[in-house]
């Protein structure tokens, strides 16, 4: 009798979501998938509304990661402009998306997935999160919440608020950062680079102990984007955006304006998110990762002396021919880029740009298209819009770091599901294999409110179903 | 000439011709307004600054009813604080502002007033209608979204400006502003592009181009100073 198993809500991910395990008639796994179940209408209510409103409207796609839309969407906007931004606007611009991705993979390191590193993925489920590593791993977790504050004290300064600030414009950003400011992040500077170098030293500690999580968690070649710098330099802001093979190949670089004619749009009726993919390898061949893993993948160098050397130990450990294939080693690089966006803080804080005065360019509506692309902690963003002569959006496209993921995630999913869930376990998995599951899609830090942006309908429910359509078994938590 | 009335119990001396709503405003006494503007005449639009006259019992707009001998006035009783709460509600029912993302999110005074009415939620079913936003004209834009009726705009541009760009088109719940002859604004050739009407409206609804959240911060007593100093001929 082929059953199916359903986790729902999976914990500790921003949004909601659901995995199904369809067994087959032994009892062994055959397909899994990833749901997203959330549902937002951004995509549709921003028709109708000034290009100058995206930024801010954008941004409350998501509470985690509000710059990244900001930025993008600025970008989308100086599009549309056509404006080069203002040197300080530029860097300024680039300082709070360092703050973001700090932040965020602080976030996702410290709060939600050291937990399972720490405790022990099979360790009771009352005491695996952030308050059980509290009263285990104090100092680290302690420092792990200092770190995330860093990263919001950045956004902070400059945008005013944590959460949403209506920050970046069209043609520069709304406010310059003073002597004040810079000096109290640069004091917080050092504590925050021993912080992630700790964080660093134990994971590699732990590398021994999680081989075989490392080996079956999302480990499979395939395809690779993120923005890089034209000299092949790590990169989150601008650049050119390039596609990689599961060899670390350069593919293509892709053309803002024409991502379209390389990047399909997929679309599956039991899920809400759109299953990006590389168009010349079709679909679902043309699945690649984006994301913190994608990145130290893609970039040749990350340009900062500590970050550089963690990524040839990087590549050199967890590698196979300097390629990073393990979607487990998601965690790895983003303690990586902790580091590299730390470093490039204080170089940026150096910089005496960063004082100018002039930091918005005025010009009216002059393209109506516009393309708008960052590297969000999670991977790629892009904001597409068209707007009419007058700059109301008439159409509007988010391609989400998430969303790229999503072929990835699912693949991961199925990966873990046939490593653990034996035939043994007949529908009753342990606890600690679901554990691991989730873990698997955790390592991607999907933000599924971000995701799932667009148009679609309700939220599904929660079942548990074998051959005959009989719910048998349901896991919720 | 001085006349003397009641102001919720207490005898005040206000100047003949003078407003129920300027006499408690020298005596001391806020009422809350909202389509009142300094500097341009009064039309009793949004009826918040309603109060009551003892005897009758009568509700009556303070900004357009002139004092009188003797005169009773109550301008705080639970009935009339319910009735503006009820008004803001209807007008936050009324359209979609969506404040979050509003140019003049923290320097609005119908935000300002919900806040003053106790405004927690909107007892009444939302209308939403699907409003136009018109950025047609070079340095400002419309959004209808926002506007609440209050008419500031048509009169600062016809007393102060001079230029009669706006008016108000339709009747009930169908009324909108307009411009011209109810022409996309950047095609009216009387528009003086001056900006009055922008820093006139209480909401977000006239913005600056490219203004972003909460950018929008308006000087209103400057059109009452514009308005005065030329009566008065404070330059020549
Ligand atoms: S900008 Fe001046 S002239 Fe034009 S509509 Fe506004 S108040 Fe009238
Ligand atoms: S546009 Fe502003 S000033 Fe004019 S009626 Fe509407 S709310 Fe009042
Ligand atoms: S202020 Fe008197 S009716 Fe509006």
């Amino acid at each position: 009798m082929s059953k199916t198993i359903l986790i729902d809500p999976v914990s500790r991910i921003e949004g909601h979501a659901k995995i199904t395990i369809y067994l087959d008639e032994t009892g062994a796994v055959n397909d899994a998938r990833f749901h997203v179940t959330e549902f937002r209408g951004f995509e549709k209510f921003c028709e109708g509304r000034p290009v100058g409103e995206m930024p801010s409207l954008t941004a409350r796609i998501c509470g985690i990661c509000p710059v990244s839309h900001l930025l993008a969407s600025a970008k989308a906007g100086d599009d549309i402009l056509s404006v080069r931004i203002p040197i300080a606007a530029q860097k300024l611009r680039r300082l709070m998306n360092l703050g973001q991705i700090v932040q965020s993979h602080a976030l996702s390191f410290f709060h939600l997935s050291a937990p399972d590193f720490l405790l022990g993925f099979d360790s009771p489920p009352a005491q695996r999160n952030v308050f059980g590593l509290m009263s285990s791993q104090t100092d680290l977790a302690r420092g792990g919440i200092r770190l995330r504050q860093f990263g919001q004290t950045i956004i902070e300064l400059l945008g005013g608020r944590k959460i949403h600030p209506a920050w970046a414009v069209p043609g520069g950003v709304r406010s310059g950062i003073g002597d004040d400011e810079i000096n109290q992040i640069r004091e917080r500077l050092p504590e925050s680079i021993a912080v992630a170098q700790q964080a660093l030293q134990l994971y590699k500690t732990l590398l021994e102990t999680y081989h075989e999580e490392a080996s079956i968690f999302g480990n499979f070649p395939s395809l690779f984007m993120s923005l890089v710098g034209r000299d092949g330099a790590w990169e989150h802001y601008d650049g050119v955006l390039r596609m990689v093979d599961s060899a670390g190949k350069t593919l293509c670089d892709i053309e803002p304006h024409h991502y379209a004619d390389t990047l399909g749009e997929a679309v599956e009726a039991w899920n809400y998110l759109k299953y990006p993919y590389y168009k010349p390898m079709g679909y679902p061949d043309g699945m690649y990762r984006v994301g913190p893993l994608a990145r130290l993948n893609v970039c040749t160098h990350i340009g900062t002396p500590l970050a550089d050397a963690e990524l040839r130990e990087f590549r050199q450990r967890v590698g196979v021919d300097g390629v990073v294939s393990s979607s487990f080693q998601y965690h790895y690089a983003r303690l990586i880029e902790i580091l590299a966006g730390l470093e490039r803080i204080g170089l940026l804080l150096d910089d005496p740009d960063l004082r100018s005065t002039h930091l918005r360019a005025a010009a009216g509506i002059n393209q109506t298209e516009g393309v708008g692309m960052s590297e969000a902690p999670r991977g790629t963003l892009i904001h597409h819009y068209q707007v009419d002569q007058h700059g109301l959006i008439t159409h509007m496209n988010l391609i989400i770091a998430t969303g790229q993921n999503n072929l990835a995630m699912n693949r991961t999913v199925k990966q873990i599901a046939q490593h653990y869930i034996r035939p043994a376990h007949q529908a009753n998995v342990p606890e600690g294999m679901l554990n691991r599951i989730e873990a698997g899609i955790r390592a991607f830090d999907p933000c599924l409110s971000c995701s799932t942006h667009a148009l679609g309908q309700m939220p599904l429910h929660v079942s548990v179903l074998d051959a005959n359509g009989q719910v048998v078994h349901e896991k919720m938590r | 000439m001085s006349k003397t009335l009641t102001l919720n119990g207490q005898m005040i001396s206000a100047r003949e011709g003078e407003s129920i709503l300027d006499a408690a405003r020298d005596a001391g006494v806020s009422i809350p307004t909202l389509c009142h503007m300094n500097g341009v005449g009064d039309v009793g639009a949004c009826r918040m600054c309603l109060v009551e006259l003892a005897g009758s019992g009568k509700l009556v707009p303070a900004c357009t009813t002139k004092i009188s001998e003797g005169m009773e006035v109550n301008s705080d009783t639970p009935q009339l604080r319910e009735y503006r709460r009820m008004l803001v509600e209807l007008i936050f029912s009324e359209r979609n502002h969506v404040c979050a993302v509003c140019v003049a999110n923290g320097n609005c005074e119908l935000q300002d007033l919900a806040i003053h009415v106790g405004m927690d939620h909107v007892r009444y079913d939302y209308l939403y209608p699907a409003e136009n936003v018109d950025v047609s004209h070079p340095m400002f834009g419309m959004d209808h979204n926002r506007c609440i009726l209050c008419t500031r705009c048509v009169r600062t541009c016809d007393e102060i400006e001079g230029a009669h760009v706006w008016d108000i088109t339709a009747r009930g719940i169908k009324s909108h502003t307009i411009t011209g002859l109810a022409e996309p604004w950047g095609e009216v050739n009387t528009c003086t592009s001056c900006g009055k009407c922008v820093m006139a409206c209480p909401t977000g609804a006239i913005f600056k181009l490219g203004a972003t959240v909460a950018e929008m911060e308006k000087d209103r007593e400057k059109l009452a100073f514009l308005k005065n100093a030329r009566e008065r001929r404070e330059w020549v």
